[in-house]
């Protein structure tokens, strides 16, 4: 293994970071620009959408359910087990929901992304696409990047819809609760601002997921061993900064929100 | 009000703005990681006319072709392509041009997820050409190269002959001004190399393209500037003496330079031991 020197590493890094805001930018400025691919994109929102389905549903309704069993073995102690909907209810749509969709979305379709585009690039399909006249960012990126967006903000609605089921069924069949009670305590807790900011998430969740997909891809080398590694790494940069992105957003949106 | 500046001269344009050479270099110099690849290379392609890029692997030749659709920027001097300074434009501004010139790729670069006809159909559907235009313009191209019958095939169906058959067919199937073809005959049999040499030698001679053309046998382009195809008899036939231009070119590049741009007679007959010792 080769050793590189830290200042080659900030190098790189600054140049890394420099390429991805550029192609995430262009990625946006497309949508303004003809040609717009709308089958492409309609098939990728198909891929992510229905394909990440089933398993932000079952994320969703397990995470829900253990988040009402571990609720309520704190509020017995207080004697207000009623308000474990109010509880699930909140970690779901603000925290949970968004960064648990994004995750599995990322774990999905950032790598799907990454070793498509990646195969692409090191069998000069990439090229052959640019001399054939068509701007691989408008044909490939932004498709990916568009649909995601807006997928991911579906499932994370149906992420945190889920949880909450899960935690109503924990509630109904082994704690006994009333279901009018858990619904209507969810329902009730929660105010605009945590709305706003669970549903604004998604949406920075999916440009992270689709640009940093689409990035490693487009700059893979080195074969199908080249392929595997930007895969991996774009599962990995995508979910770390999902979760750092995550922090930021609720810091940020709660000081906004005050 | 000043008056308008005429456009300056520049050796890819007349001065009434015609293009006149098909593709100009100009002292083009590339390197990637520290290593010179192309040091100061400059010719012209004439409209019309052909040129077979020689060269050991790793000379530079898929770099020229690159260079010439502007999928990479020299790091000095100047590429016209059609009167187009390719190298001073922007990615953006690159597709309009690079949808009059054709390019087959060393490993064909056909699009491994769509269909034999997708990928001959892909320009024309990116264009928004009808439906039944499209189906007439694939089987003329697939008819050209002779693989009607693979039309439904995946790309990973055919053999590597067939494949950079499909490449061809795609690259031709919009007639562009100018065809760049990366060692269409490498790693191919003897038998399939002469079918597609057979098949530049008609596109050049049936439709007049200008064209780039790389390769690391000799043969095949010599092949190429002697024979000539007859429309009559529905194949290549020799030249041998008949008053007919084949309008073929070399050029030879070693160590990042050009060290031959000529005609096939002056490059058999050329003194220079590296040529002399290539060309044995
Ligand atoms: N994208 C690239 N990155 C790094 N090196 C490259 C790249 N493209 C070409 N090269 C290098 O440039 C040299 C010439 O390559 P190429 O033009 O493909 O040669 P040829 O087609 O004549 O065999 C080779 O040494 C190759 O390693
Ligand atoms: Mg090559």
């Amino acid at each position: 293994m080769e050793l590189i020197s830290p200042t080659e590493w900030a190098k790189d890094l600054v140049q890394a970071i420099q390429d991805w805001t550029y192609l995430a930018a262009r990625s946006i400025g497309n949508i303004f620009r003809h040609p717009r691919y709308v089958s492409d994109t309609l098939q990728q929102a198909d891929l992510i959408g229905v394909g990440s389905l089933p398993i932000v549903v079952l994320t969703g309704f397990f995470t829900g359910g253990v988040l009402a069993l571990n609720a309520a073995r704190t509020l017995e102690q207080y004697g207000s087990l009623s308000l474990t909907g109010q509880l699930v209810s909140i970690s779901m749509v603000r925290e949970l929901g968004p960064t648990l969709a994004g995750l599995m979305v990322a774990g999905r379709n950032a790598s799907g992304m990454a070793s498509e585009l990646g195969s692409m690039k090191v069998t000069e399909q990439i090229d052959a696409m640019r001399a054939l006249g068509t701007d691989p960012s408008k044909k490939l990126v932004t498709p990916r990047v568009v649909a995601t967006i807006i997928m991911l903000f579906f499932l994370t609605i149906i992420c945190d819809f889920f949880g909450l089921t899960g935690g109503f069924a924990v509630s109904q069949l082994g704690l006994h609760l009333d279901a009018h009670q858990y619904w209507n305590n969810a329902y009730q807790t929660l105010e605009f601002g945590d709305v706003i900011i669970g549903l604004i998430k998604p949406l920075l969740f999916g440009f992270l997921v689709a640009t940093i997909g689409c990035y490693y891809g487009l700059t893979s080398r080195g074969g199908t061993q080249g392929v595997g590694r930007a895969t991996t790494q774009a599962v990995v940069a995508a979910s770390i900064l999902i979760l750092a992105v995550n922090y930021f957003t609720s810091q940020l949106l709660l000081y906004l929100l005050k | 009000m000043p008056a308008p500046v005429a456009p300056a001269e520049s050796p890819g344009r007349t001065t009434d703005g015609q293009p006149q050479s098909a593709i100009v270099l100009e002292d083009v110099s590339i390197s990637f990681e520290g290593n010179t690849v192309l040091d100061g290379i400059s010719f012209s392609l004439e409209r019309g006319e052909t040129k077979a890029l020689l060269g050991v692997a790793g000379a530079g030749k898929s770099t020229i072709l690159k260079l010439t659709m502007g999928l990479v920027k020299p790091d000095h001097g100047n590429i016209w392509v059609l009167g187009q300074e390719v190298s001073a434009m922007k990615e953006e501004d690159l597709f309009e041009l690079r949808r009059k010139l054709g390019m087959v790729f060393q490993e064909s670069a056909l699009f491994d997820s769509l269909t034999v006809r997708d990928n001959v159909a892909y320009r024309l559907i990116e264009e928004g050409v009808p439906e039944d235009k499209i189906q007439k313009r694939v089987e003329e191209a697939l008819r050209f190269v002779e693989l009607e019958h693979t039309l439904n095939m995946f790309p990973g169906e055919l053999s590597g002959g067939m494949r950079r058959r499909v490449a061809i067919a795609r690259a031709i199937v919009d007639q562009p001004e100018i065809l760049l073809y990366d060692s269409p005959t490498g790693g191919l049999d003897p038998v399939t190399s002469t079918t597609i040499i057979e098949l530049i030698v008609k596109q050049r001679d049936v439709y007049h393209t200008s064209s780039l053309l790389v390769s690391h046998r000799l043969q095949d382009a010599f092949t190429m500037a002697t024979h000539y195809f007859d429309r009559s008899k529905n194949r290549m036939v020799p030249v041998n003496g008949a008053p007919i231009d084949t309008r073929t070119s070399f050029l030879v590049l070693r160590d990042g330079k050009v060290i031959f741009d000529g005609s096939a007679h002056e490059l058999a007959t050329s003194r220079d031991e590296y040529i002399r010792e290539y060309i044995s």
